[in-house]
C-alpha cells in the first residue's frame, strides 16, 4: 500500500477535475478499492472521496418516468427501498444475493458497477495480467479458469464481471447519469457502459477520466416489475455467482408481450440475453418454450478446460428464472 | 463436580468484548513492522536483490534478505521446528517462498518497502501440482510419523484373496490442497533484552516455539520466553514454529528494536503449511455376505522438495484396524512437487483417508446390494487386528444405533434417486469416524492462596476449544472447592511445560498433570499438618484435604491457618504426569457415526446439507457445553471439505490463485443446517484423563465421505474427487 493524499471535494465540478489527474481514484464505499489497494493492484496516490459531494450522489427518487438512484445510495438502502421492490424487485433481490450484510452497509450502488474482477489472476501482482498490466499476457486463460468467463472473452482476457446488481439493472434497461469535467451532465445507457475486453482489458467502461456516475436511471416498465433474480453459487451465502439470471416479463392475455433477461457470472461483462428475449416475444409460457429460449443464453459461448458446466449451468438458470417469473 | 457440566467458557467475556488479547495485539514501546517479501517462481534460484528503492523509502530500517539475514542453527531442536527455509540461501523451492522481510517504522511503510523489493531469478523447471502422471517419482517417507511407525504394513494375503474375491472394488480417490485458515493470522512480536528473547506468538505450540527459537539463535532455553494467552484457532497451522516467528526474532536483532510481523491473509497461504494433496488407491474384496476378506489403501500424498522437512499425511493408518479382516496392507508414499512443507490440518490423515475407504465401503454396500450401516455392522473389529491389542474402550456400536435411530435410517429406500421432496433430490449417507486417543508428557502447578482462591498454570495452549475451563473445572474437583474459586492460567513457558496442542490431546495430558500437582500438594499439606500440635496424635494417613480445610477425625483446620503458621499467604505444588502402565497394553481410538441428509437441486446441481446426526464415542465429554461446540464444529470443518474447500494452484506456475477467503470458501451459517451430535457416555478407563477421549479431530472425520454417499443415494453419481462441486453433479 503506497502512501496517498485524500482529497474531499463538495462539489460535483472539484471531485472531477481532481480525479482527472494521473493516478488518482475515487473512493464510495471503498469496500472493493481497499482490497484492489492492499493487494497492490490499485496505484492510487490521489483519493477522491465523494462523500462531502452530498445531495447530487444520494437519494432514491420516483416520478412517472421511473426511479432515479443517487451513485451514493448503499446496497442495503436501494435493496431495502420500497419502490425498489415495488418497480425492480429483481433489483433488489440481486443486491441481497451479494456479499454480506455488512458490506452491503458500505458498498455503494454506483461503486458496485464497477467493481473489479475476482479473477485471481488480476488480483495479485505476482502474476502476468493483461488488464492489470496491459500486454504482460493472461496465465487465466489456461490456467485456473473455472469461474472465468464463457462469454465476452477474447485472447487478451476472460475476466468475469463479479456483480450482481449490474445484471438486473442490464435486463432493466436502466442507463447512468455521469458528470464529467467538461461540467455537462449526459446519459449512456447500461448496454453502451461496459466495454468487451478485446485487445484492451484494462480498459472496462466508458468513462473517461473524472467522470463521477452520478445516478442510476432505471425506466418504468411492466417487465421490470414482474422480475426475479436467480443466482447458483458455491456457498449458499457471500460467494460469487457461478451464473446467475435476472428475468422480468410483460404477460399481456396469457401471451409473453416482452422479455427481459440478462445474466451475471458468466460474462466478461454483465450479459444481456437479447437472443433469448427474442425467443420468447409473442410465446405462451411453457417449458418447451423455456427451453428452447434458454439455449440460446449461451450462443457465441467459449468455454474453457474448467468451466464448460456453465453452459449447460446458465441454461438451466434462465430456464427456472423464466418458470419462477412466470408462475 | 464441574467435571462433565455444561460450564460456560472462562475466556468467552473477554473474548466478546475484546479485552483477550492476541499476539498480535500486545503493544511494546518502540516497536517496528516487518512484512514478508515473497517469490514469484516455482524453482531456480535468486540472482539477485535490488533494494535501493525500498531502502530510500520513507521510515525503512532494514531490507534483510539472505546476504544480511545472518547465520541461524537450522538443527531440527524440537518436532515442531521448521528448519528450512529460513533466508540461509538463493534457492527457490516453491512459489510464495520467503525470499526477504522488509522492517520500517510503521505497518504501511514495511508493506511498500516490500513492494519496492526487486528480485531477479533464475528459473529452472518445476513440477507444481502432484497428479496420476508423477506418481512414478513416488518414494517411501524417511520420517513416517516422527519415525515411530512403519510407512507400509500388510498382514495376510491381501493381494491374492483380493484377486479371488466374489465382490470387488478397486477404485482411486482424491483430495485437494486445503488451507487452514484460522481467523487469527499467524503474528509475532520479538523483543531481545540483552542478549535474551521474548516473544508473542500465536501458536499450538509454546514449548516447541521456546526449543526452536532458542536453538536457531544459539540460545539457553530458559532464554527465550514465549507467550500466548489466546490462539484464535489453529487447526494444525500453528503446530510447528514457521519461519515468520523467527524473521521476527531476525529482524528485532538486525534493527535493534521489538518488531512485531503479522502474516497477510494471503502470505498465509505459504507460510505455515496446509493439508497436502492425496491420490489414494482402495482395493476392498468382500464375500457375498459382506465380509471384508481383503482392505488395500495405498496413499500418495504431495511433498514438497525432499530436503524440506517431511510430512507425510498419513491417510492409511486408520484403515489398518477399522475392520475386521485378515488380508489388509497399506502404504504411504511422498510426491515431491515444487510447493511449501505440507503440514497437519485437523485431523490429518484420518479425514483424507476416511473419506476414501469409507467411500470405497459405500460403494461396497451397492455391489452387495446391502444396507452401507449392515456391511460395516458385519465387519465390526472386536480388538485392534493390526496392534493385535484389545481396544481401551469401543462404544461405535452404539454410536451407530443411536445415531442411526435419531436420523431415520430403517427409512432410507436404498435405490439413488429415489428419495424425492418435489424437484429436489434428497439423498442419505453414512460413515464411521475414528481418531487416535493421544497423550504426552504435560506439566502443572496448582497454588491455594490465604484469600481462598486457587490458581493453577499450565504452560499449554488455549486453541480456542476451552483448555482454561477445563483445567478450572479438574482443579475444582480435585481440590473440592467451588469452581468461581480457581482461575487458571497458561500460554506462557515461565509456567510449567507442558506438549504442543496437537493430536486432540491437550485435555487427556493436561488433566492427569493437574491431578498429579494436587496430588502432591495435599501430601505437602499433610505434612505441613503432621508438625500442627493439633495434628499430633493423628495417623499422617488420616489427614485429608477437603477444599480449604485439613482434616482429621474430630479436627478441622483451615488451610489459611497452616500458611499463617508457616510464614506464608500460600502454597503450592508443581507435578508431571505421563502415560504409563496399562497404557501400552491398548489400542486407544475415539470413534462415531455420521449420518447426513442432502438436498440436490437437479437444475442447478447445487447441493445442500439439510441434516446431520451424529453420536461420539468420546469417553467421558468434560465439559458438555464447550465439548459439543468442538463436535459441531468439527461437523461443520467436514462440510467444508466435502463442498468447498480447496487451495488453487496455477499449474504454470506453482502459484496460489485463491489465496484470500472470499474466494477460499469455508461454510458461511447459510451452509450448516440442523445438526444433532450425540455423545456417547461411555468413560475411557485406559486413557488416565478422567475416561475422557480427545475430540477436537473425530467430529469432522468420516463428514466428507458421509456427504458423498449421500450425494450418489441422491444422484447416482459417484463423486471421487473433493470437494464436491455442482458440476460433477449438474445433469
Amino acid at each position: 500500500m503506497q502512501e496517498f493524499t485524500l482529497q474531499a471535494p463538495t462539489n460535483l465540478g472539484s471531485a472531477a477535475r481532481l480525479a482527472a489527474t494521473p493516478h488518482a481514484s475515487f473512493i464510495a464505499g471503498g469496500t472493493d478499492l481497499m482490497q484492489l489497494w492492499k493487494n497492490n493492484v490499485n496505484p492510487a496516490t490521489l483519493v477522491v472521496d465523494l462523500d462531502a459531494v452530498g445531495a447530487p450522489l444520494r437519494g432514491i427518487t420516483v416520478d412517472a418516468q421511473g426511479l432515479r438512484i443517487g451513485a451514493l445510495m448503499t446496497m442495503a438502502e436501494v435493496a431495502d427501498h420500497p419502490e425498489v421492490k415495488r418497480q425492480v424487485p429483481a433489483l433488489s433481490q440481486a443486491l441481497l444475493a451479494a456479499a454480506s450484510p455488512q458490506i452491503r452497509n458500505m458498498g455503494t450502488i454506483g461503486g458496485n458497477l464497477l467493481q473489479r474482477t475476482r479473477c485471481g489472476y488480476f488480483r495479485d501482482t505476482g502474476f502476468a495480467c493483461n488488464k492489470r498490466a496491459p500486454g504482460s499476457g493472461c496465465p487465466a486463460i489456461p490456467g485456473e479458469n473455472r469461474e472465468l468467463a464463457i462469454l465476452g472473452g477474447s485472447d487478451h482476457c476472460i475476466a468475469t464481471h463479479p456483480s450482481d446488481a449490474p445484471v438486473a439493472l442490464m435486463a432493466a434497461r436502466a442507463s447512468l447519469q455521469i458528470h464529467g469535467t467538461d461540467n455537462a451532465p449526459r446519459s449512456v445507457a447500461l448496454a453502451d457502459f461496459y466495454r468487451l475486453p478485446g485487445s484492451t482489458p484494462h480498459l472496462e467502461t466508458v468513462l473517461r477520466p473524472g467522470d463521477v456516475i452520478t445516478a442510476i436511471l432505471i425506466p418504468a416498465a411492466p417487465a421490470n416489475m414482474r422480475a426475479t433474480y436467480v443466482k447458483v453459487r458455491d456457498r449458499q451465502s457471500y460467494a460469487y455467482a457461478l451464473a446467475s439470471v435476472a428475468a422480468g416479463v410483460d404477460m399481456q392475455g396469457g401471451v409473453i408481450r416482452e422479455a427481459r433477461l440478462a445474466a451475471g457470472g458468466v460474462g466478461t461483462r454483465p450479459w444481456r440475453l437479447d437472443t433469448v428475449e427474442a425467443a420468447l416475444a409473442g410465446k405462451q409460457p411453457s417449458d418447451a418454450v423455456f427451453a428452447a429460449a434458454a439455449a440460446r443464453a449461451a450462443d457465441g459461448a467459449h468455454p474453457h478446460s474448467q468451466n464448460a458446466f456453465k453452459v449447460r449451468l446458465l441454461q438451466q438458470t434462465v430456464r427456472a428464472a423464466l418458470h419462477s417469473v412466470t408462475a | 463436580m464441574f467435571i462433565g457440566q455444561p460450564i460456560t467458557r472462562q475466556d468467552g467475556r473477554l473474548k466478546v468484548t475484546g479485552e483477550a488479547r492476541y499476539a498480535a495485539e500486545f503493544s511494546l514501546p518502540d516497536c517496528a513492522h516487518a512484512v514478508l517479501v515473497q517469490s514469484t517462481i516455482a524453482a531456480g534460484r535468486v540472482v539477485a536483490f535490488d533494494t535501493a528503492e525500498a531502502e530510500r523509502m520513507p521510515g525503512v530500517l532494514a531490507i534483510i534478505t539472505d546476504q544480511n539475514a545472518g547465520a541461524l542453527n537450522q538443527k531440527k531442536a524440537s518436532a515442531q521446528t521448521v528448519t528450512r527455509p529460513l533466508l540461509q540461501g538463493t534457492r527457490i523451492f516453491y512459489n510464495g517462498q520467503h525470499v526477504a522481510v522488509a522492517v520500517a517504522d510503521t505497518f504501511e511503510r514495511a508493506t511498500a518497502a516490500a513492494a519496492a523489493v526487486r528480485v531477479s531469478y533464475a528459473p529452472s523447471e518445476a513440477v507444481t501440482v502432484m497428479d496420476e502422471s508423477h506418481l512414478g517419482r513416488a518414494y517411501k517417507p524417511q520420517d513416517f510419523r516422527d519415525g515411530k511407525k512403519n510407512p507400509d504394513t500388510s498382514r495376510g494375503s491381501p493381494e491374492a484373496r483380493f484377486e479371488s474375491a466374489p465382490v470387488k472394488i478397486d477404485q482411486t480417490y482424491e483430495t485437494p490442497v486445503e488451507h487452514h485458515n484460522p481467523m487469527e493470522p499467524h503474528a509475532t512480536i520479538a523483543a531481545w533484552t540483552g542478549g535474551k528473547l521474548a516473544v508473542w506468538t500465536a501458536t499450538q505450540g509454546i514449548s516447541g516455539a521456546q526449543e526452536t527459537l532458542a536453538s536457531a539463535f544459539g540460545l539457553e532455553q530458559s532464554d527465550v520466553t514465549v507467550i500466548c494467552p489466546y490462539v484464535g484457532g489453529g487447526f494444525g497451522c500453528k503446530g510447528n514454529t514457521w519461519p515468520p516467528a523467527i524473521f521476527a526474532a531476525m529482524a528485532a536483532k538486525h534493527v535493534g528494536r521489538p518488531v512485531k510481523l503479522v502474516v497477510t491473509r494471503s502470505q498465509m497461504f505459504t507460510s505455515n503449511g496446509y493439508r497436502p494433496a492425496t491420490i489414494q488407491k482402495i482395493k476392498l474384496g468382500a464375500e457375498t455376505n459382506g465380509k471384508l476378506i481383503s482392505v488395500q489403501h495405498h496413499g500418495f500424498t504431495q511433498m514438497s522438495d525432499p530436503t524440506l522437512p517431511e510430512f507425510a499425511e498419513p491417510v492409511a493408518v486408520c484403515t489398518e484396524m477399522l475392520y475386521a479382516c485378515k488380508n489388509v496392507a497399506v502404504s504411504h508414499r511422498l510426491v515431491p512437487v515444487n510447493q511449501g512443507t505440507p503440514t497437519y490440518m485437523r485431523a490429518p490423515g484420518e479425514s483424507t483417508g476416511m473419506f476414501a475407504v469409507e467411500s470405497a465401503m459405500d460403494e461396497l454396500s451397492y455391489a452387495l446390494k446391502m444396507d452401507p450401516l449392515a456391511l460395516r455392522l458385519a465387519n465390526y473389529a472386536e480388538r485392534d487386528e493390526h496392534a493385535d491389542v484389545p481396544f481401551a474402550s469401543k462404544a461405535l456400536r452404539q454410536c451407530y444405533s443411536e445415531a442411526a435411530d435419531q436420523f431415520g435410517w430403517h427409512r432410507r429406500n436404498p435405490e439413488p434417486g429415489s428419495m424425492k421432496d418435489g424437484r429436489i433430490l434428497v439423498g442419505w449417507g453414512m460413515a464411521t469416524s475414528t481418531y487416535p486417543t493421544n497423550r504426552r508428557p504435560c506439566m502443572a502447578r496448582v497454588v491455594m492462596r490465604s484469600d481462598g482462591t486457587v490458581l493453577v498454570q499450565s504452560g499449554t495452549q488455549d486453541l480456542g476449544t476451552g483448555t482454561y475451563t477445563i483445567m478450572a473445572q479438574c482443579t475444582a474437583d480435585s481440590l473440592g472447592v467451588d469452581i468461581t474459586r480457581v482461575s487458571a492460567q497458561l500460554g506462557d513457558s515461565r509456567f510449567p511445560a507442558a506438549p504442543v496442542s496437537g493430536g486432540s490431546a491437550t485435555a487427556a495430558s493436561i488433566i492427569p498433570a493437574i491431578e498429579a500437582a494436587v496430588a502432591k500438594l495435599r501430601g505437602n499439606l499433610a505434612q505441613m499438618a503432621a508438625v500442627d500440635p493439633r495434628f499430633a496424635k493423628v495417623a499422617p494417613a488420616d489427614i485429608k484435604l477437603a477444599g480449604f480445610e485439613v482434616t482429621a477425625p474430630g479436627i478441622r483446620v483451615p488451610v489459611q491457618e497452616l500458611m499463617a503458621r508457616a510464614g506464608t499467604r500460600e502454597l503450592g505444588a508443581e507435578a508431571e504426569a505421563a502415560p504409563g502402565g496399562d497404557y501400552k497394553g491398548y489400542s486407544k481410538q475415539a470413534f462415531g457415526a455420521q449420518f447426513v441428509e442432502v438436498r440436490v437441486d437437479p437444475d442447478f446441481g447445487t447441493i445442500r446439507v439439510s441434516r446431520v446426526v451424529s453420536a461420539f464415542d468420546v469417553g467421558r465429554l468434560l465439559n458438555t457445553k464447550t465439548g459439543r461446540s468442538q463436535l459441531l464444529g468439527g461437523i461443520v470443518f467436514g462440510i467444508g471439505m466435502a463442498l468447498q474447500e480447496e487451495t488453487l494452484i496455477d499449474r504454470a506456475s506453482g502459484r496460489i490463485v485463491n489465496s484470500n477467503i472470499a474466494d477460499y470458501h469455508v461454510p458461511v451459517n447459510a451452509d450448516v443446517p440442523q445438526i444433532d451430535v450425540i455423545a456417547i457416555d461411555a468413560p475411557d478407563n485406559i486413557t488416565g484423563a478422567l475416561g475422557a477421549k480427545g475430540i477436537g479431530e473425530l467430529p469432522m472425520v468420516g463428514v466428507a465421505p458421509a456427504i458423498a454417499n449421500a450425494v450418489f443415494h441422491a444422484t447416482g453419481k459417484r463423486v471421487r474427487r473433493l470437494p464436491i462441486r455442482v458440476e460433477d453433479v449438474l445433469t
